[in-house]
């Protein structure tokens, strides 16, 4: 949106961001190398599922109930068919439905985080910026909030939406419920950062000069202290999605959360452990894995970002 | 007078400072307020540097932040070339907000950080809408060639500058919205000596160019004497003496501006007679009663505890001290008639 | 001459960065004599903090001392254990910083972080402490300071936590007093008092003092020489009188110019172009040659040395080595 472009004689911005002191710390930290190519595999492979996967776990047509029970690597009795990580019960293929899983998993993840950063940024930059009562006022809630544990929460806002909804839209709805009951459960963290950090922004000089000329307060928030609070922000957004993952994934593995037409690897676990004791480990294990591995990568991204993003700890 | 161009009229700003409400009722306090400014009245000329200095406390800052609108005036007005400065009404003060600038203390927090210089610089000229398109582009460069820096330095961010580069650009961006009045609070105390001369040659360049009236704010009375025409003193809150600059140094009136020149190092090692500097200065939120300079005051007497003194006209000036108007003998040095 | 009480001779300072490492003090030499005060000057970034750290072994890492060697009366200390360096720390060079709420402990009242420190390195009983921890304070100008002393730092304004901070560097008889930019944070009014305090008490007492500071004015008051630092090199050393009033080292000059008076009448101040140079951009040859208006071709190429000069004075310019003051005298 700038109307000056560097000149070429510049290095151009990837160089400069290859360059940068985060790309530097990046470059010198192999747990957040791991922890990045992880996420990016597991994304990659939720977004690009229907690409990728052996077969289409949702479609009945292509499922054969012989199928049902495959164990990993090993040809099914009835049909010769392998499986990389096995099949379930209805012979959907363990591979595919993690897949597919991971793809609900992420969307309700990413959406819930968007959500509630949407709604922390916005209470909290104008909590910080007007102070006074409406300050007071917002971080009363924000305290009362924090007092009830955030999955308690979700599962409160989870149930009253649903009794909201008329049950002919509930299967339909389902995800987008729970994309609000998660986000709201969440965006206390958010709206405390940013209010922190508006009211040490705004009292800075760059902003005063900004309200000397009459800009109006809505661009001043924007377009000056918005961008400046953004860094803390990103931290509390890479954790928080590996929070609002594994809070989907309590969610749907307490059968509240996405409907099984659309499992998500809260879901696959929940249907797995049923047949954790009958000897079909596989349909629980993977699944598992799969929400471990994106969790803890995701955490560990955020606690490197948290880390290269604070000057004192440089 | 017909060339005022700006006059302050009983300005007065006090802070509330009182704890929670909570904590008031439980621990049955008062209500608290510090006065960071009583009373404060003078005129700026069309053209000319006045100055206002003060140790910390002396609510000199306050006084520029009310000028410019950052902060509500408890009682009191500013008047702009005439017109008396309303910030509640937004459209009447469009068109004199334009002729206003300020320049800030601290280059390193002046300029927003994720902005381009030339997006910096050219804010004001898009919030007055006084160019568009390319011209803005060029403007720009001429206000950077202007303050000393090259066109092309519009592309890059604050951090690839250093204290007077940046200074130079906080410079550039007042000039953009081309004003007649720049309020500079402290524009040379966050940086080297020899990065001082260059701003303070650069805005005394800039005033002769444009005409450009400046109230400057300082503690450094030998930064403010090398640049303003005439100069208050400020201490708690209160002027306690304006004069013109040049006699205000040869021929100080309140005891407490005497005081002030004898604590400035003496660089010319000339070894000139001085008193020695007694006492600090009082917690602004329990002023001494009276005249606030009354307990650090060599001559201090009993009127000085109980009434504040009321400006009195002096020969280069005005001061507000009951030396002046009592018991003439007293008086240590008598105004050149 | 008897042994100075410092000496610091080709003091390297280094900081290794992953761009390469820095060099924030190159081959900085002096002396301080016994009881002499010499200030240390220079604009931000133009080390002379760093000689201060440097000295009583707190550099913040990575910065090391890369060459050199520092001396307290004759004994290296500078290649001395940590353990061995906090008894030299407040025992032999007391410390005076910018801010005094960084060198109080908040939680202890003032007599008790006067008596321990008095009670580590001087043998004397918790009474005799406390009489001697009053008798300081008084010295430095608290009032009531047998009461005052169980206050809480936070008790004290600005200038008398400054004053407290003095007591304390001074409490057990150091011969040293490191004072970096004890004023700065301070008003002018305030300045002044504490300027003379801890003039008088080191004078009082025989301990010399090396005061670091920005402020020129500061340096004339207090001074008995002056230690010019540009880009992490010393330009010029002498007797304060005569560096301030005839400046000879053309930063020296400029800097001088630069100041603004009470007395001066001119309209425009002597500016220096241009600004210091960043640590990893320090020109080839003479630092300040690219701003300097006498330059000529050998200030490209050759670094100067320190010079002897006459009255004690030592300048690192090639204007003043012997062979061009001899062409200059040709001409």
């Amino acid at each position: 949106m700038t109307e000056f472009t560097p000149d070429e004689s510049r290095p151009n911005a990837l160089a400069r961001a290859w360059d940068s002191d985060i790309a530097y710390s990046f470059r010198r930290s192999p747990l957040a190398i791991i922890a990045a190519v992880v996420s990016l595999i597991i994304i990659l492979a939720a977004v690009f599922a229907p690409w990728i996967a052996p077969h289409d776990p949702f479609n009945p047509a292509t499922l054969n109930l012989m199928d049902g029970f495959t164990p990993p690597m090993e040809p099914n009795a009835f049909t010769g068919n392998v499986y990389w990580l096995g099949t379930d019960n209805q012979g959907r293929d363990v591979f595919s439905t993690i897949l597919f899983g991971a793809r609900i998993s992420l969307f309700v993840g990413f959406m819930a985080v968007l959500f509630a950063m949407v709604l922390g940024i916005t209470l909290g930059l104008i909590a910080g910026y007007r102070g006074g009562w409406v300050d007071s006022l917002l971080m009363r809630v924000a305290d009362v909030q924090l007092t009830f544990p955030s999955i308690l929460l979700a599962l409160l806002i989870f149930g009253v939406a649903r009794g909201f909804i008329p049950p002919a839209y509930r299967e339909a709805m389902a995800i987008w419920v729970l994309i609000v009951a998660i986000g709201l459960s969440d965006w206390v963290q958010y709206a405390r950062v940013v209010r922190g950090a508006t009211m040490v922004e705004k009292s800075k000089e760059y902003v005063q000069a900004a309200r000397v000329i009459g800009a109006h307060p809505a661009k001043i928030l924007l377009r000056h202290i918005l961008p400046n609070v953004m860094g803390p922000v990103l931290v509390i957004a890479t954790i928080g999605l590996a929070l609002a993952i594994i809070a989907e994934a309590t969610l749907s593995f307490l059968g509240v959360g996405v409907p099984p037409t659309q499992p998500s690897l809260g879901t696959l676990i929940r249907i797995g452990q049923g047949f954790l004791f009958s000897g079909e480990w596989w349909i629980l294990l993977f699944p598992s894995l799969t929400l471990l591995a994106l969790a803890l990568s995701v955490n560990l991204l955020g606690d490197w970002l948290r880390d290269a993003l604070n000057p004192r700890l440089r | 007078m017909s060339d005022v161009l700006l006059s302050v009229e009983g300005l007065t700003r006090r802070f509330d400072v009182s704890k929670p409400w909570l904590n008031r009722v439980i621990e049955r306090e008062e209500r608290q307020f510090l006065t960071a400014n009583a009373d404060v009245s003078f005129e700026i000329r069309k053209g000319e540097t006045f100055a206002l200095v003060g140790e910390s406390g002396s609510g000199k800052s306050t006084i520029a932040k009310m000028i410019v609108g950052l902060l509500e005036p408890s009682a009191g007005t500013i008047r702009f070339d005439g017109q008396v400065m309303d910030f509640a009404s937004g459209a009447a003060m469009r068109a004199l907000r334009r002729r206003f600038q300020m320049i800030f203390q601290d280059p390193f927090a002046s300029l927003n950080p994720r902005w381009r210089v030339g997006d910096i610089i050219a804010e004001p000229i898009h919030t007055f809408g006084l160019l568009t398109g390319a011209a803005v582009r060029q403007e720009v460069g001429r206000l950077l060639e202007l303050v000393g820096l090259s066109a092309s330095d519009a592309a890059k961010f604050p951090h690839e500058f250093s204290g007077g580069q940046r200074q130079r650009i906080a410079i550039a961006r007042a000039l953009s919205s081309r004003p007649e009045f720049i309020v500079c609070d402290e524009p040379t105390s966050a940086l080297d000596v020899s990065v001082q001369a260059q701003i303070l040659n650069l805005m005394r360049d800039l005033q002769d160019e444009f005409g450009l009236t400046y109230l400057l704010i300082s503690h450094d009375l030998s930064v403010v004497r090398h640049m303003s025409n005439r100069i208050g003193v400020l201490y708690l809150g209160r002027l306690v003496e304006i004069a013109d600059a040049k006699r205000l140094f040869v021929e100080p009136q309140h005891p407490y501006t005497r005081m002030l020149l004898d604590a400035v190092p003496d660089l010319a090692l000339s070894g000139r007679r001085r008193t020695p500097v007694t006492g600090e200065i009082p917690n602004p939120i329990n002023p001494p009663p009276g005249c606030a300079f009354h307990p650090r005051c060599p001559h201090v007497m009993d009127i000085c505890r109980q009434i504040v003194p009321a400006q009195t006209t002096t020969a280069s000036g005005q001061a507000a001290c009951h030396l002046l108007t009592q018991d003439d003998h007293r008086r240590t040095r008598e105004p050149v008639a | 001459m008897s042994t100075p009480i410092l000496s610091v001779r080709d003091l390297v300072v280094e900081f290794p960065t992953r761009r390469g490492t820095l060099r924030a003090l190159d081959k900085v030499s002096f002396d301080i004599a016994e009881g002499e005060v010499l200030g240390m000057v220079g604009e931000s970034g133009a080390g002379k903090s760093l000689t201060g750290a440097a000295i009583i072994g707190l550099l913040e890492p990575p910065g090391r001392v890369a060459g050199g060697e520092i001396l307290l009366r004759g004994e290296r200390i500078d290649n001395l254990p940590p353990e061995k360096m906090r008894r030299i720390r407040g025992r032999r060079i007391g410390m005076v910083f910018q801010d005094p709420l960084t060198s109080l402990n908040p939680l202890y009242t003032v007599a008790e972080q006067l008596i321990e420190t008095i009670r580590t390195h001087i043998d004397l009983s918790e009474k005799d402490a406390r009489k001697r921890a009053v008798a300081l304070l008084d010295r430095v100008g608290i009032p009531a300071a047998a009461r005052r002393i169980d206050d809480y730092p936070h008790h004290f304004s600005g200038g008398m936590r400054q004053r407290v901070v003095i007591a304390l560097a001074l409490a057990a008889e150091p011969e040293l007093v490191i004072a970096d930019e004890p004023t700065t944070a301070l008003d002018v009014s305030v300045q002044a008092q504490i300027i003379d305090v801890l003039k008088e008490i080191c004078a009082e007492r025989g301990a010399s003092v090396m005061l670091i500071t920005h402020d020129m004015g500061v340096i004339a008051e207090t001074a008995d020489r002056v230690a010019v630092l540009y880009a992490g090199r010393l330009a010029e050393i002498g007797p304060v009188r005569d560096v301030i009033q005839r400046a000879e080292h053309p930063y020296t000059v400029g800097l001088m110019g630069s100041i603004p008076t009470l007395t001066q009448t001119a309209d425009r101040l002597t500016q220096i172009p241009g600004s210091m140079p960043r640590l990893n951009a320090i020109p080839q040859g003479c630092a300040f040659n690219p701003r300097c208006t006498r330059v000529f071709d050998r200030c490209k190429v050759d670094r100067p040395e320190l010079i002897a000069r006459a009255g004690g004075r030592q300048m690192a310019c090639w204007l003043y080595d012997a062979a061009v003051q001899g062409e200059a005298e040709n001409v």
